[in-house]
């Protein structure tokens, strides 16, 4: 009994001693914080994945304080968001578009032509490897490597084939460097209308790789209005400046599927289109 | 100098197969109807296009001239029309541009210079030249501009000139046959290559399990002052880095050249190429390459053109008797495996190799049990089990720091391991990922 | 142009189903399982050595141990969702090795328990084999001695000894000079199952070295320096210390030297650091036995140079062939 009360005895007197220094030591030595960065950090969504190109939100919420950012430069927030923290340090909020991720192939196993391949399942990998064995050179490998470096999981990786899904994708671009083809690219969110082919070569020797290469056949250059799509060597592609209205891929009647409607893409209704 | 070579760190002692084809004598191709020759075929920067669609080009005559220093030139390897520009599969498994030469069956030489018959006396700034305006790379695999490596910049002293007949790798067999029926030339071009830096002799390295060949080379050598090394088997003796260091003991530092301790060091095909342009006057439009593995009808050594496209060229080993698991180009050890058979032959091409699936089954990798293996085995002495596990988690960082760069990607590693961890793909894409990223600095 | 016309005769690869990956396209036969039950062979003259002096419940004891090992490796894996591993033959390995290391006549459950302690908590909690860092055989044996000192700690008796002998003591924890060297070198003495018979031991390791599966470096250094150490100790007082010949010769040394300070994932992967590594479980093997409170020393030793392993293959970091030093001043 004895050794016990002296034990708890001896272990709380060490622990208030402790306590106290702590204290003292916290109070003298405090550092001065901008109660500011703080706030504007919980305003932030918080999801730290550093497409504002800062390191992390508390960085950029430090950045935005200071002036040397604005609220809209993060891709995660909602224009809501934005106005919140604008209106609390009394800068005007700018307006901003969102800005999605577009994979541009359209190339899953049952389209495109694959060699066996035995080796590790990284894109930025595989390439060391035949180029990443498929048929196409410049298709996606679909092993996913864009998708590991999705923050919010906005990328799927579907029968080989990385999809992005518009609604989830806040456009951080961490996707868009991993990519070793270089299929990414960041588009405006209103457009849905995308060519999901990104090959330079003839159409006739995309044929005999892909089922759902863009051929240049023209047909939606026809079927819209001018300058809405562009023709660039053996490939058409969506003018964002100029963008063509959703129902051009109905109008079009794309042969081999290549055109396709981002929010339809994603939910796999294009399954079996290519002839 | 030493007449018992030094035995460098590690290696590995595979099966070498080389009995398919090292008793098979190198036989001419015959003329086919068509070439493909691939544009870009060595280290550095591609050759610039001289014909177009529909020209007619003698044997020999240049297709596309070098487009700078680190460069090499390319011809036609017979006459006939040039019937097509246009990409055809490349080595590694991309489509690259080529040129395609339709034969017209007379095969006429129009080499674009003279033979230099008194080599002897020639100015070496000339006899480089030739080797330049020859188109000769490194045959035995990586395809480096041999001019460029006998350019030594000023202030670098040469003293040693190696020429590489190890032939490590298991299966080939085409150094072996050239070393063996073509020796006086391998020697000329030894001697030839040695007046170039301003040496008068040279050292032939040769792994003492193709007596036949030391001894042919031999029999001549001594006319020329050259010297024949037999080496011990051990993969990868025929690597630059240790081939120098059993010969001369000299390492080569880490990021460095042959050149930086004094040494040449030049594939013994190349020397047969050097040869020819000089004493023959031709260029290197041909070479010498073994098709072989357990499902080739009749393995053996083929002189083809650049430009052969390997279904032909296996059409000529009599085919298949099994489908093969892979096919691939050079050594079963650093070879580069192949989707297509429109690949064509190029200079570097030193075998062209079947394996049977059952030499190959997919290899699931496991998690690596730190057997230690491949640290025994690396010729470069560094941790190739750390260094994967770094790559894995995509710590790039950690790899270099691991002296990752340092790997010659023999494959050593990978060969023994029992986890069949794909080490040496992860060495090769964190050298791509450090490269890019000091591309981005 | 043109991919592939061929003449109808001569038959030419289909390149569908030509497979590419990344060099070297040949392989040298080695695999996990060929590795582990080559080790399994070698443990086979110590156990059979066991299953002499002690009787079938040394083999109760060393079936059981195995089953249990092998049945939680399968069941972590059902439960976790993995692919099946018990075949690779590391489940067994860890198995035998927990039976070597215990007395014969242990109760069933002890078995069972310690396949758990060994599967569970040392191998398949750290992510499963090449993950572990302490070795799981070992987690067991440690973990039963503490928490069941009575039972870990009671010796059966060799069958020669007579019938009426029913425990003995181990020769370490016996007064020196009351040691028969003759009978360790057998293994007619007390101990762990699988730690008596030197011989059976030596044959053992004879394997693993002539397989090239364990690096000379750390039995050499680990039994070198307990001989060192202990012989030191004798010459200084005999009365209180065994002779260094008892000291190798009995005990887990052989056993934990041979096969379990050399377990691939556990030790160091660089020779010098293998030797390190063997310097090190000798030397605290030799505090423990010589003053410590414990007769043995042995798992305790290996154990604590598991936990530094990561540090020693840190600190043995080979140099690249031609390697350079960088110049001062600046940062590698």
């Amino acid at each position: 009994m004895d050794t016990a009360l002296v034990a708890i005895v001896s272990t709380g007197a060490i622990g208030g001693v402790l306590g106290v220094v702590i204290g003292v030591v916290a109070k003298a030595f405090a550092v001065e914080t901008d109660e500011r960065i703080e706030r504007v950090g919980e305003l932030l969504p918080g999801a730290n994945c550093g497409g504002c190109g800062f390191a992390g939100c508390a960085d950029f919420a430090k950045a935005v304080v200071g002036a040397r950012a604005l609220p809209g430069q993060c891709p995660v927030c909602s224009p809501d968001d934005v106005r919140n923290i604008s209106q609390y340090l009394g800068i005007e909020a700018e307006q901003k578009e969102k800005r999605v991720a577009v994979v541009r192939c359209s190339g899953d196993c049952a389209n495109t032509v694959r060699t066996l391949y035995n080796g590790i399942r990284d894109c930025r990998s595989a390439v060391v490897v035949a180029g990443g064995a498929k048929g196409c050179d410049h298709g996606c490998l679909g092993f996913g490597s864009c998708a590991n470096a999705c923050p919010f999981g906005a990328i799927e990786i579907r029968d080989g084939l990385a999809v992005v899904h518009p609604e989830l994708c806040v456009g951080c671009e961490n996707c868009v460097a991993t990519c070793p083809k270089n299929l990414i690219v960041m588009v405006q969110a209103s457009v849905d209308v995308h060519v999901y082919c990104n090959s330079p070569e003839k159409g006739a020797a995309k044929r005999l790789v892909c089922k759902t290469a863009c051929i240049a056949c023209r047909k939606c250059v026809k079927a819209g209005e001018e300058g809405q799509m562009v023709v660039d060597g053996f490939l058409v592609r969506t003018n964002y400046e100029n963008p063509p209205t959703t129902d051009l891929v109905e109008k079009s009647q794309c042969p081999t599927s290549a055109l396709r409607l981002a929010s339809k893409h994603a939910a796999n209704e294009y399954q079996g289109a290519a002839k | 100098m030493n007449e018992k070579p030094r035995k460098f760190k590690g290696g590995v002692h595979p099966d070498d197969s080389k009995a398919l084809s090292a008793s098979k004598p190198i036989q001419d191709a015959p003329l086919l109807e068509k070439y493909t020759v691939i544009m870009h075929q060595n280290i550095g920067a591609p050759p610039e296009l001289v014909v177009k669609k529909g020209d007619a080009v003698k044997k020999g005559a240049l297709l596309a001239k070098a487009t700078g220093f680190v460069s090499v030139p390319l011809h036609a390897p017979t006459s006939g029309i040039v019937s097509a520009i246009d990409k055809c599969p490349g080595p590694t498994g991309l489509a690259i541009p080529a040129i395609e030469i339709t034969a017209d069956g007379s095969d006429e030489w129009g080499s674009p210079f003279e033979p230099i018959a008194d080599w002897r006396q020639c100015p070496p700034a000339e006899l480089r030249q030739r080797v330049a305006d020859a188109g000769v790379v490194g045959m035995g695999g990586a395809g480096f501009p041999s001019h460029v490596k006998l350019s030594p910049p000023p202030g670098k002293e040469i003293d040693t000139l190696i020429l590489n007949g190890a032939e490590c790798e298991p299966y080939l067999t085409a150094d072996h046959r050239l070393m063996l029926e073509q020796a006086e030339e391998v020697v000329v071009g030894a001697a030839i290559i040695a007046r170039i830096i301003g040496l008068d002799t040279a050292i032939i390295g040769v792994e003492d399990n193709k007596p036949d060949a030391i001894a042919a080379l031999e029999a001549v050598a001594g006319r020329y002052n050259v010297r024949v090394q037999a080496l011990p088997v051990n993969y990868p003796q025929g690597a630059e880095k240790q081939l120098i260091y059993a010969i001369t003991g000299r390492e080569v530092p880490v990021g460095k050249l042959p050149m930086d301790v004094k040494c040449v060091v030049q594939n013994v095909a190349s020397a047969v190429a050097v040869a020819d342009a000089v004493v023959r006057g031709r260029p290197s439009i041909e070479r010498v390459t073994t098709i072989t593995g357990k499902p080739v009808v009749r393995p053996g050594n083929w002189r083809l053109r650049i430009g052969t496209p390997i279904a032909k060229a296996l059409e000529l080993a009599g085919g298949i008797s099994e489908q093969p698991a892979k096919l691939l180009l050079g050594g079963p050890m650093m070879g580069i495996a192949q989707r297509s058979l429109g690949v064509t032959v190029m200079k570097n091409t030193s075998g062209i190799l079947l394996i049977a699936g059952d030499e190959v089954s997919l290899y699931t990798s496991e998690p690596c049990i730190r057997c230690g293996r491949c640290v025994e085995v690396c010729p470069m002495s560094i941790l190739p089990a750390t260094i994967s596990q770094a790559v894995e988690n995509k710590r790039f960082d950690w790899a270099q720091q691991l002296n990752v760069t340092a790997c010659i990607e023999c494959g050593s590693c990978s060969y023994v391991c029992p986890s069949h961890r794909p080490l040496n793909q992860h060495f090769k894409w964190a050298k791509v990922e450090i490269q890019s990223k000091l591309r981005k600095k | 142009m043109p991919e592939n016309e061929s003449s109808p005769s001569i038959r030419l690869p289909d390149p569908a189903k030509l497979v590419v990956s990344n060099s070297p396209h040949i392989r040298s036969g080695q695999n996990i399982p060929r590795i582990m039950f080559t080790v399994v062979a070698a443990m086979l003259p110590a156990c059979v050595a066991g299953v002499w002096f002690f009787g079938l419940a040394a083999l109760e004891v060393l079936l059981l141990c195995t089953a249990s090992c092998v049945l939680f490796e399968e069941l972590w894996n059902r439960l976790t969702q993995r692919p099946s591993t018990w075949k690779d033959g590391s489940a067994i390995i860890t198995g035998i090795l927990l039976g070597m290391n215990l007395n014969a006549g242990v109760p069933w459950w002890v078995c069972l328990l310690g396949g758990l302690l060994a599967i569970v908590l040392g191998k398949q909690l750290f992510g499963g084999l090449g993950y572990n860092p302490f070795n799981p055989a070992l987690v067991a044996r440690v973990g039963l001695l503490i928490g069941l000192p009575e039972i870990m700690t009671t010796w059966n008796a060799t069958r020669s000894m007579g019938a009426d002998v029913i425990t003995t003591a181990t020769p370490l924890g016996m007064a020196p000079g009351a040691v028969e060297i003759k009978q360790m070198l057998l293994g007619n003495t007390g101990g762990c199952l699988g730690e008596t018979s030197a011989i059976a031991l030596l044959a053992g390791g004879a394997i693993l070295l002539a397989f090239k599966l364990i690096k000379w470096e750390v039995p050499v250094a680990f039994i070198g320096s307990v001989a060192v150490i202990t012989g030191i100790a004798h010459w200084a007082n005999p009365a209180e210390y065994h002779s260094p010949v008892v000291h190798v010769l009995s005990g887990g040394l052989l056993l934990g030297a041979f096969f379990m300070a050399t377990d691939m994932v556990t030790s160091p992967m660089t020779r010098k650091g293998a030797l390190i590594f063997g310097l090190g479980c000798g030397i605290m093997t030799s505090l423990i036995r010589l003053w410590g409170s414990y007769p043995e020393g042995v798992s305790f030793s290996i154990l604590f140079m598991n936990a530094l392993t990561p540090l020693i293959d840190r600190m043995t970091i080979q140099k690249p062939f031609g390697y350079v030093a960088p110049e001062k001043g600046k940062v590698a």
